[in-house]
């Protein structure tokens, strides 16, 4: 068997490249910001004093981490058009990957709030802080700072599991591979290459989310706990 | 144009969902090999094999499984290397649930006590006796729990195989979707059946992990 390899045939097309990895990196931006938030919200809500809230919230946490995104992002794609909102496809992965990455932030985040020592609110307490204060200083800030690790690789795997994306043709970098390889019919050098492209894409983010994390969590540092 | 959904587009879904479970099983089965040799790899005394192995996790664990799969449907091919879908899919999911459970299975046998090893070598077993009669038995119990919660991983992961024309669930709902266009109704059944395969797996994990008394380790990927 005769295998030629024309990698600079391929190389040819960086900017495509180039533009799919910074839209990639857009669309694992804003979810994962946006994820955050929504995922901090469902914990928080998941122990709401509202039964109906809480049980809202766990139904939400469940049925995303029992489905295959793929069909969460096909679902939302179709579900947002058949209720007349025409979104671009980009916007519609943005939503999807949100509401995905959402509700394992939440089960992460849960985890944080359980390991919040009740002490530690009962003195806040003790000390006449208001609820948002025993909120933000007692619960969330010092439970973000035991999670983050889980937090960040989580964020990582959303950025890969944004090609999935590619499959209702919205622009990132699996769909610019398919696109090049379609056009130049080498399709195992393409792949190699977007694969060598997320492979950086994920340690560029880990360093980051390490870099991030000094600078967030500076007591932290001078434990020398591991980020 | 269009139709309604009837029991001849349900019995396909059904025979699209047997797929699903079978390509798990084929991923959990393959995976579980490869990554048994790829945990005893990472802990090897041989620094080429450690650093081999540590290599493949982290490239393997930087890649989207959907590039994977790419790569060894559509790149092998155009290198001359045809697989069927059935094919490429079970060896892309063999080679990325093999990572995974590696990095999971070292991570539950180095959570064997120490003294453990040290008690086992102070009695003189060889490095597999105290591996095969002394740490692995205490591994499983480890690792039985995050190990379940990864089935749910592997089943959702399977659904990625429709990219490549593999007729598993995903799949067969794409082809009936295509008959009814009927997307929002077709995607909820589907979700809804991923879910009842899913749920299961995962309450069982929980409850292993209960059992256990031990903190979760959170193996998630969308």
């Amino acid at each position: 068997m005769n295998i030629e390899l024309d990698f600079p045939a391929v190389l040819e097309r960086w900017p495509n490249f180039l533009g799919g990895t910074i839209l990639t990196l857009e669309l694992a931006f804003l979810a994962t910001v946006s994820g955050a938030l929504l995922g901090t919200l469902a914990a928080v809500g998941r122990g709401a004093h509202s039964r109906l809230i809480a049980r809202i919230c766990k139904i939400y946490v469940e049925a995303i981490r029992n489905t295959p995104l793929l069909v969460q992002i096909f679902l939302v794609y179709f579900g947002l058009a058949s209720i007349g909102l025409k979104l671009s496809a980009f916007t519609v992965a943005v939503v999807a990957l949100t509401i995905n990455v959402g509700a394992y932030t939440a089960e992460i985040m849960r985890a944080g709030f359980e390991a919040i020592p009740r002490g530690q609110i009962e003195a806040a307490e003790g000390l006449a802080l208001t609820r948002f204060q025993i909120y933000w200083h007692i619960i969330l800030l010092p439970a973000v700072e035991k999670v983050y690790p889980a937090l960040t690789s989580q964020f990582v795997l959303l950025m890969l599991a944004s090609s999935v994306c590619s499959q209702i043709s919205a622009e990132e970098l699996t769909a610019v591979a398919n696109y090049v390889q379609s056009d130049t019919y080498r399709a195992f050098e393409t792949y190699i290459i977007v694969a060598v492209l997320y492979i950086l894409l994920s340690l560029v983010m880990r360093a980051g989310f390490w870099g991030l994390g000094l600078v967030l969590f500076p007591r932290r540092r001078r434990l020398g706990t591991a980020l | 144009m269009g139709g309604h959904l009837n029991v001849n587009h349900l019995l396909f879904l059904g025979h699209g969902a047997l797929w699903t479970i079978g390509l798990s099983l084929i991923a959990l089965i393959g995976g579980g090999i490869v990554g048994f040799v790829i945990a005893l790899a990472r802990i090897s005394p041989l620094r080429s094999v450690r650093l081999l192995s540590a290599a493949y996790v982290q490239l393997v664990q930087g890649t989207p499984l959907l590039v994977i799969l790419f790569l060894g449907y559509f790149g092998l091919a155009a290198i001359g290397l045809k697989m069927s879908p059935l094919a490429a899919a079970s060896a892309s999911l063999t080679l990325y649930v093999a990572a995974y459970l590696g990095e999971i299975w070292r991570g539950s046998i180095q959570s064997v006590p120490k003294p453990q090893w040290e008690a086992a070598e102070g009695l003189a077993l060889s490095r597999t006796q105290r591996m095969m009669k002394v740490i692995l038995p205490q591994a499983i119990r480890i690792a039985t729990p995050p190990t379940v919660g990864f089935m749910v991983q592997i089943v959702k992961n399977t659904s990625l195989a429709s990219v490549v024309g593999f007729v598993e669930l995903m799949r067969s709902g794409q082809i009936v979707n295509n008959s009814l266009f009927e997307p929002f109704i077709v995607y909820a059944i589907i979700a809804a059946v991923y879910f009842a395969m899913c749920y299961p797996l995962s309450l069982f994990s929980q409850k292993l992990e209960r059992r256990m008394g031990r903190g979760s380790a959170n193996f998630s990927l969308a």
